[in-house]
């Protein structure tokens, strides 16, 4: 399979990156590269494989309903770039 | 002229009544100050991680038993993921494939009184996101907006139906006793004012006749049954005037405005929908055991629609009075614990319904948070009975029952309510009645039967509303034919 | 010996007997580092002042008479991308050059109660992409072995560190390689822990199912302390396993006769250098005096794992780092007006080029369409990688390979040919896919440059790569030996 360079625009708008010209071109070329070798596994029959999420066989992992301290409000923001009283504020969204 | 009809199909979430957040022990309490239960976890620091609350899935597999749907014994949660400030991790830690619950059903009383079965496609448990406060008044004219991630995390239950409804009566009906349901099992509060009940509607239109579907809209933001019906009744006209029109619809979301009454694309150049979904890998897969499933099933109550059949077919109850008594669990218990004392149901809904819940909602208050127990009513009831007391007397009695949780023959007592039964006392008080009310008399005489009324009136004001009414009205028709 | 070249157990065995204390110890590597650091360029940044506060507290509690840990008053490093409270932690990214994270890893919790003293955070490749450390968006980190050479990566600058003698021991993240192709280059002992054996809270996430943290060290015996140290059951890592902890020392100065030892012939495939494997093989010839049985093994499955690791890692990536965003912490792009174009615009000027790659390349495995051919794929043959070390340690108690494919390269050599630089973790990332435990040690030195050789167990079989390392160790020279620098 390979990769044009429309599938890169659409790529870097679904993980909100944006891109010079000069980068869509580098990319698709760099993903190229990338995705070639991954053809290798089409050599293998996997129909028959179930995939592995956790290498580990776990389950069941819980925690009990019980309520622990948060965090004190003005921490909450410490690092954030721009603030208005214990609240984030970002640009206008639409 | 063609004619169409409607498709709706509803996507409900609930906010489940845990202490804590799905993945963190941060408080779920409602209207805090802004980002005052927020932790490392929920906020979405670099490096943490999330750790599952297992009553989450125990209120999902009640949820489940109750909705007639199957426990997938083996389910996990997956990462879909899109970009908005409104989530900590600019992902929704949701379940795709394996949802907990799945094949479900609900049957809805239609006006008409038959009923329909509305399918359950899936339940699955998923995290909320944050809030967003917008400068200005709308999102759309906002010059930005102000993040709080209290909600953050706090476990839902999305409830997705089949499109089995055909009008906005039908999914205000479905809703309702989905509603009803959830609280019966008690997992959530259903408060669609604080949001912890939130309907989205697909809704599409097609001739009458064709099977396929028509293209479909998904209609957000509806805070009441009120702007739910609104919203869909506003969707469908708009999607046959498009199409009438020559016009198509398009796939799209759209959200309700309640001040304007229509709904509004949402839609914005960027969007690209991909949430690109995949197991989530800091989450273990939830395996529930036959035992687990059983357990949650033995402290299941009964259901709304079992004991809306029951008082009907059991109690002779009418269809209204028992969807009355059963609207909520606590009211529906509480006519239980009566009944075992009184055997006499429309006695007892005569009271729930009238004269207590009147009170009750005086005070704002609901018959599992009050002062009084069963015994209360039953004492109460049997007072009637004997004489003591005179239904007059007991809507002075219920109020301060109420107030102070006395029982009622101790008010009774206290306030010298008890019934005036001595004939010879009140055939004074009624001579006297008659000798100071002549007027009223003659009016009798001319045929007018609704002067008796205010002679018993006059007589009640003189006894303080004590006086036996059986007994004055019998004592005034005999004194009147004397006369 | 300077202390500065000793180990954790002979320094704390030291300032048991009295002969010397934490705070001196610390100045020490606080007086090294002001010479070494300009020329190695490992630290992003430095805690010294913390440093000597936490010295001068270790030293009152043992006039106290209280018992400490072997890592009470011992200096380490820590990588850059695990949380310290208080301390900036920015994963040598532009994206959290400011961030100060408000709690611990719990890594850092295990480490501060055992007393040991932190004297800075370690420079990286950017989120942990990469495998030569020139990935940092600060500075690239000199190899002290010959600093014209990449320290290697990943964790470039926690073995550089070590190494260089800056500090007794660090910690690192291992997801593809990053602790033990580090390690083989730097010619330290780097572990990379069974997947679960140590907990993930407070590490940086690059590719959740993969990550694990681990030490470097200048010998085995350290690794089986800091093992013994941050090992184990944390509830708030849901893969963390609720599996007892041995003490690691136990299986030190143990005889390995009978061991049984297999030795994959897919991990000898083309691209190793000769003098790689040459150096190797006489390894496993010092193993087989040492009473080891080594024999040549087949993991058919082997050819598959880069392509694997390079769909699953970066799939996992791209949504770690969807909260990168500038809304709660971080970088943020001032200049846009909506939230769109600040998103786009803070996460194109504070990400470098490689993890944007990687962020894309996940993106694209994961999109709609590609799902099943890329990301469904590469879990299913992960399924078919896992086995073959089932089947192998149905048989065999350890697994023995090359760790790199040769020795510390020049800077620039690689990262002109992103390709080969991929395919050098030929070694390291079919470990991760497995999410078995595997150690680096060095086995010998081309050119004055170290070559080191990797260990592989079963899972929690932390124990048994310790007693073969700790063998091998005591009957070679290789660990003794210690970079010369230039001050
Ligand atoms: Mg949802
Ligand atoms: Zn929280």
């Amino acid at each position: 399979m390979s990769i044009s360079k429309k599938d890169v625009e659409h790529v870097a708008l679904l993980a909100r990156l944006a891109l010079t010209e000069e980068e869509k071109v580098l990319y698709t070329e760099e993903l190229n590269a990338v995705l070639g070798f991954m053809d290798t596994l089409n050599q293998l029959d996997t129909s028959e494989i179930e995939p592995t999420t956790h290498v580990l066989d776990i389950k069941n992992v819980f925690r009990d309903d019980e309520v622990a301290p948060s965090m004190d409000p003005s921490q909450v923001v410490i690092n954030a770039p721009a603030k208005k009283g214990n609240q984030f504020r970002v640009p206008k969204i639409m | 002229m063609t004619q169409y009809e409607a498709v709706i199909g509803l996507e409900v979430h609930v906010e489940l009544k845990t202490k804590t957040k799905i993945f963190c022990s941060c408080s779920t309490e409602f209207g805090k100050a802004p980002n005052s239960h927020v932790c490392p976890v929920c906020l979405g620091l670099p490096g943490v991680l999330p750790v599952l609350n297992k009553k989450v899935v125990e209120f999902g597999i009640r949820t489940g038993l109750a909705l007639h749907a199957d426990i997938n014994r083996r389910n996990k949660f997956d990462r879909k993921n899109y970009y908005y400030p409104d989530l900590s991790k600019n992902f929704q830690t949701s379940q795709f494939d394996q949802p907990i619950c799945e094949h479900g059903a609900l049957t809805i009383d239609l006006e008409n009184g038959e009923k329909k079965v509305i399918g359950i496609t899936r339940a699955h448990m998923e995290e909320d996101a944050g809030k967003l406060v917008h400068n200005g008044n709308t999102i759309s004219v906002s010059s930005g907006s102000l993040v709080d991630y209290n909600r953050v995390g706090v476990p839902l239950l999305e409830i997705v139906s089949e499109p089995d409804m055909r009008s906005a009566e039908e999914a205000k009906a479905y809703v309702d006793e989905l509603k009803k349901i959830i609280q019966y099992i008690d997992v959530s509060d259903c408060k669609m004012e604080e949001g912890s009940l939130r309907v989205d509607a697909n809704v599409s239109v097609r001739p009458i006749g064709q099977i396929d579907f028509g293209t479909r809209t998904e209609t957000k933001n509806m805070n009441s049954f009120k702007a739910l019906q609104r919203a869909i009744d506003y969707e469908i006209a708009r999607q046959i005037e498009t199409i009438e029109s020559g016009g198509t619809i398009v796939q799209e979301t759209r959200t309700w405005d309640d001040e304007r009454g229509m709904t509004l694309s949402m839609r914005s150049k960027e969007e690209a929908h991909d949430y690109r979904y995949f197991p989530e890998p800091d989450l273990a897969p939830i395996v529930i055991s036959e035992e687990w499933i059983e357990e949650v099933r033995r402290q299941l109550p009964e259901l709304p629609q079992s004991r809306r059949s029951r008082l009907v077919l059991e109690d002779g109850l009418s269809l209204y009075d028992a969807t009355v008594i059963t609207d909520t669990l606590a009211m529906a218990d509480f006519y239980d614990r009566v009944r075992m004392g009184i055997d006499d149901a429309k006695s007892i809904a005569n009271l729930l319904m009238g004269d207590l819940s009147k009170s009750l909602n005086e005070l704002g208050s609901s018959v599992d948070e009050s002062n009084i127990d069963p015994a209360h009513v039953i004492e109460l009831i049997r007072l009637m009975y004997d004489g003591t007391i005179s239904g007059k007397i007991a809507k002075q009695v219920i109020p301060e029952m109420l107030k102070t949780g006395d029982m009622p023959k101790k008010i009774v007592e206290e306030k010298g309510l008890v019934q005036m039964s001595d004939e010879g006392a009140l055939e004074a008080i009624v001579l006297s009645v008659l000798q100071e009310n002549p007027q009223s008399v003659e009016d009798y005489k001319n045929g007018k039967d609704k002067a008796v009324g205010f002679l018993v009136g006059q007589v009640m004001k003189a006894t303080k509303g004590k006086a036996n009414p059986g007994l004055v009205n019998k004592l005034l028709k005999e004194k009147l034919s004397l006369n | 010996m300077k202390f500065h070249e000793m180990t954790a157990h002979e320094l704390s065995a030291l300032m048991q007997q009295g002969q010397v204390s934490a705070e001196e110890i610390t100045r020490d590597h606080i007086k090294h580092v002001e010479q070494v650091e300009p020329s190695v360029c490992s630290m992003v940044s430095k805690t010294e002042s913390i440093a000597l506060d936490r010295a001068k507290e270790i030293d009152q509690k043992r006039a106290s008479g209280e018992v400490l840990s072997p890592l009470a008053g011992i200096p380490m490093g820590i990588k850059d991308n695990i949380s310290t409270k208080g301390v900036r932690t920015t994963c040598s990214a532009k994206m959290l050059e400011n961030y100060i994270p408000t709690y611990d890893a719990h890594v850092m919790e295990k480490l501060h109660e055992a007393g040991g003293v932190m004297l800075g955070k370690l420079n990286m490749d950017e989120f942990a992409m990469g495998s030569s450390t020139e990935n940092s968006r600060f500075f690239t980190t000199k190899n002290p072995w010959d600093l014209s050479c990449v320290p290697g990566g990943s964790s470039g600058g926690p073995a550089a560190c070590v190494s260089a003698g800056e500090v007794v021991f660090s910690l690192g993240s291992d997801t593809g390689g990053s602790i033990r192709q580090p390690a083989s280059l730097c010619g330290l002992v780097g572990l990379k822990p069974t997947y679960g054996r140590v907990s993930r809270y407070g590490l940086i996430a690059f590719a959740s199912s993969l990550d694990q943290i681990g030490p470097f060290t200048k010998d085995v015996e350290d690794a089986a302390l800091v093992m013994e140290t941050i090992a184990g059951y944390d509830r708030r890592d849901s893969t963390s396993a609720d599996v007892a902890v041995p003490r690691y020392r136990d299986y030190l100065n143990q005889d390995i006769k009978g061991m049984r030892i297999g030795v994959p012939r897919e991990y000898f495939a083309e691209g190793l250098e000769e003098t790689t494997v040459s150096l190797v093989k006489q390894a496993i010839k010092k193993f087989e005096d040492l009473g080891a049985i080594v024999e040549e093994i087949s993991m058919p499955y082997t050819a598959y794992a880069l392509a694997v690791y390079y769909i699953i890692a970066p799939a996992e990536c791209s949504s770690n780092l969807a909260r990168f965003d500038g809304v709660r912490y971080g970088y943020r792009d001032e200049t846009a007006e909506d939230i769109f174009s600040m998103y786009t615009k803070t996460r194109a000027e504070g990400f470098g080029h490689e993890v944007k790659k990687r962020i894309m390349l996940g993106t694209y495995a994961l999109s709609s369409g590609y799902y099943d051919a890329y990301y469904k794929k590469a879990q299913q043959v992960r399924t078919l990688i896992k086995q073959d070390f089932d089947r192998a340690f149905e048989t065999y108690d350890l697994l023995l390979t090359p760790t790199a494919i040769g020795p510390a390269f020049k800077f620039g050599e690689k990262s002109q040919d992103p390709l080969s630089m991929y395919l050098s973790d030929i070694c390291t990332v079919t470990i991760n896919l497995a999410g078995v435990p595997a150690l680096s040690m060095p086995c010998g030195f081309v050119n004055g440059l170290p070559v080191g050789l990797q260990l592989v167990a079963a899972p929690f079989a932390e124990g048994t790569i310790f007693k073969a390392a700790h063998a091998y160790e005591q009957a070679t020279e290789f660990h003794k030996k210690r970079p010369v620098l230039e001050v």
